[in-house]
């Protein structure tokens, strides 16, 4: 059980587990794990993704994102486009793009499970694993 | 990286005066807080037009002369098109039709022409997007889906932005409402303040609304939940400062009863404060509107006759193309795309020309096609945003072909 938390919370892989990768009674479990295990490849820390083909843009998470309001409370908190580097959300050739995850309240030790950026997008381009 | 440009986007008709642009060599490299619409603007033509006669290309002055003799030739020319034009342009086109006696149209005539004409002649109050961002408490978006058809809209103007007297925006400062035959893009941001009527309910859950207001209990012919209509309405009376952003699904559904939009207004502002703004699609219909509501009194369908201009609906694009024009000059539109094929058929019974920077459907089969450089891209001029206030739109980079506005001027000059 403490294994699959910390495979959840992304501290472990799967392929740390010897008795999964050794044991060929396992193969169909290791099969498993990897498909449903495979939207989490190439999220950001914070289990971030940006499905680009269904953003369109509009920039509801620029504007609705509480860091980038902080950050830039006269440029993302007022609809416009950021004004400045430290936003996380801005939107570059019609996608979305994220940057400073770090600053996302869904990283680090105290984080809070914040779906700002995601009830605001009516395509579901934005997703958390 | 070079510095950016700060541009006015000309992708819809929102006019978003934020958008960087990064350019390199007369080359645009990259652009930023666009929308995909205005990106797909930035980067202009997939296949730019060529200027033909008779699907040969020729050299452009040849198209603009022969462009004017079929003008000249016409007893009755009908000039269309005109929303993705500057004014400048526009008002050339003007200057056009008064010189040919023609008949003179643009896409607002089946599109928000009827909720313009209503704010233009003083039925219906409006107010601006500015005014929105910085006052507006309650958004309705009946038969509008600007989640698609402006996508910033929301987050640029409407319900996400902070504003003056709307601190917590969206969280906390704003409601927004949906009211339409299907769950789009809008409808589920609104959440459970989505309103779903059947296909041409409009009119009826507007009456209803206003026996809502009025304290009466709503009857409906459809089957609705009585108490969310009630519901509804105590939204709307508490409202400091409303807004209703008219689509086309509901101009198309009431166009028959369209005063009932000026009694509904004056209901509701008997109540609280409300206001209505149409969601414009291209970025200057709006401006043809006004324009043309400044030369002749009328906001499109205008026959340039001896007495005088007069408007109908026997002068609209429509009526034009079924029976009556007998050449046609479009400019900046697709008619073969855009109109339904019972009326556009007649196209090809009657000499066309085109002037448009991309080749589409139409330039396939027109007699002439003249290329004209992308409106906001390559030519820069003004235009009115869809709450109907002068933008100033500066020209990105340097383009190879004429304006619409210089082509139009030609003509004029040929055929004078």
């Amino acid at each position: 059980m403490a294994f699959a938390v910390a495979l959840l919370s992304r501290t472990k892989q799967y392929t740390e587990c010897p008795p999964l990768m050794e044991e060929d009674k396992y193969i169909d479990s290791r099969q498993k794990l990897e498909i449903i295990l495979k939207p989490m490849e190439g999220a950001e820390e914070t289990g971030l993704i940006i499905h680009e083909e269904l953003c369109s843009g509009c920039g509801n998470c620029v504007v609705a994102c509480p860091v980038n309001v902080a950050n830039d409370p006269h440029g993302s908190g007022r609809g416009f486009g950021p004004t400045n580097e430290k936003v996380i959300f801005r939107v570059e050739n019609g996608k979305v793009k994220a940057a400073n995850i770090e600053e996302c309240r869904r990283f680090g030790k105290d984080r809070i499970l914040c779906r700002a950026c995601i009830d605001p997008c009516p395509t579901e381009a934005i997703e958390f694993v | 990286m070079t510095e950016p440009i700060t541009w006015t986007c000309t992708g819809c008709a929102l006019l978003c005066e934020d958008i960087l642009v990064y350019i390199k060599d007369n080359r645009i490299e990259k652009v930023e807080h666009a929308c995909l619409k205005g990106k797909a603007r930035v980067y202009g033509c997939k296949h730019a037009a060529t200027s033909t006669v008779d699907q040969k290309e020729v050299d452009v002055n040849n198209a603009i002369s022969q462009a004017a003799e079929i003008l000249e030739k016409a007893k009755n020319p009908l000039l269309y098109g005109w929303s993705n034009s500057t004014s400048e342009a526009q008002v050339a086109g003007i200057e056009l039709a008064q010189t040919l006696g023609a008949c003179i149209d643009s896409t607002s005539s089946f599109c928000q022409g009827i909720t313009i004409n209503e704010i233009i002649n003083g039925n219906v109050p409006s107010c601006t997007l500015e005014d929105v961002r910085e006052k507006a408490d309650v958004l309705i978006y009946w038969g509008a889906d600007p989640m698609s058809s402006h996508p910033r809209h929301l987050s640029r103007y409407s319900y996400f932005p902070r504003g003056e007297l709307r601190q917590r925006g969206y969280e906390e400062d704003r409601t927004a409402i949906c009211i339409d035959v299907t769950q789009s893009r809008t409808a589920k941001i609104s959440k459970d303040m989505f309103f779903c009527i059947p296909p041409g309910g409009d009119a009826e859950f507007m009456r209803a609304l206003m026996d809502g207001l009025a304290g009466r209990v709503p009857k409906l012919s459809f089957d609705f939940d009585i108490k969310r209509i009630l519901e509804l309405a105590a939204v709307l009376k508490k409202a400091e400062f409303g807004v209703i952003f008219a689509g086309l699904g509901l101009v198309y559904s009431i166009k028959e009863e369209f005063d009932l939009i000026s009694e509904f207004m004056s209901t509701l502002n008997r109540f609280s404060n409300f206001f209505l703004i149409p969601m414009a699609g291209h970025f200057n219909m709006r401006g043809f509107n006004h324009n043309l509501h400044e030369e002749t009194g009328y906001i499109h369908r205008v026959g340039f006759t001896k007495n005088g201009p007069v408007s109908g609906v026997e002068y609209s694009v429509v009526e034009q193309l079924k029976h009556g024009a007998d050449a046609v000059l479009v400019v900046g539109s697709d008619p073969l795309a855009s109109l339904p094929l019972s009326i556009s058929r007649r196209l090809k019974d009657i000499p066309l020309i085109l002037v448009d920077p991309c080749s589409n459907l139409s330039t396939r089969v027109a007699d002439v096609t003249i290329p004209c450089g992308v409106s906001g891209i390559e030519v820069g001029g003004t235009a009115t945003r869809l709450d109907g206030k002068k933008m100033d739109i500066s020209p990105l980079i340097q383009g190879d072909g004429l304006s619409d506005e210089m082509i139009v001027r030609r003509i004029i000059e040929e055929v004078s």
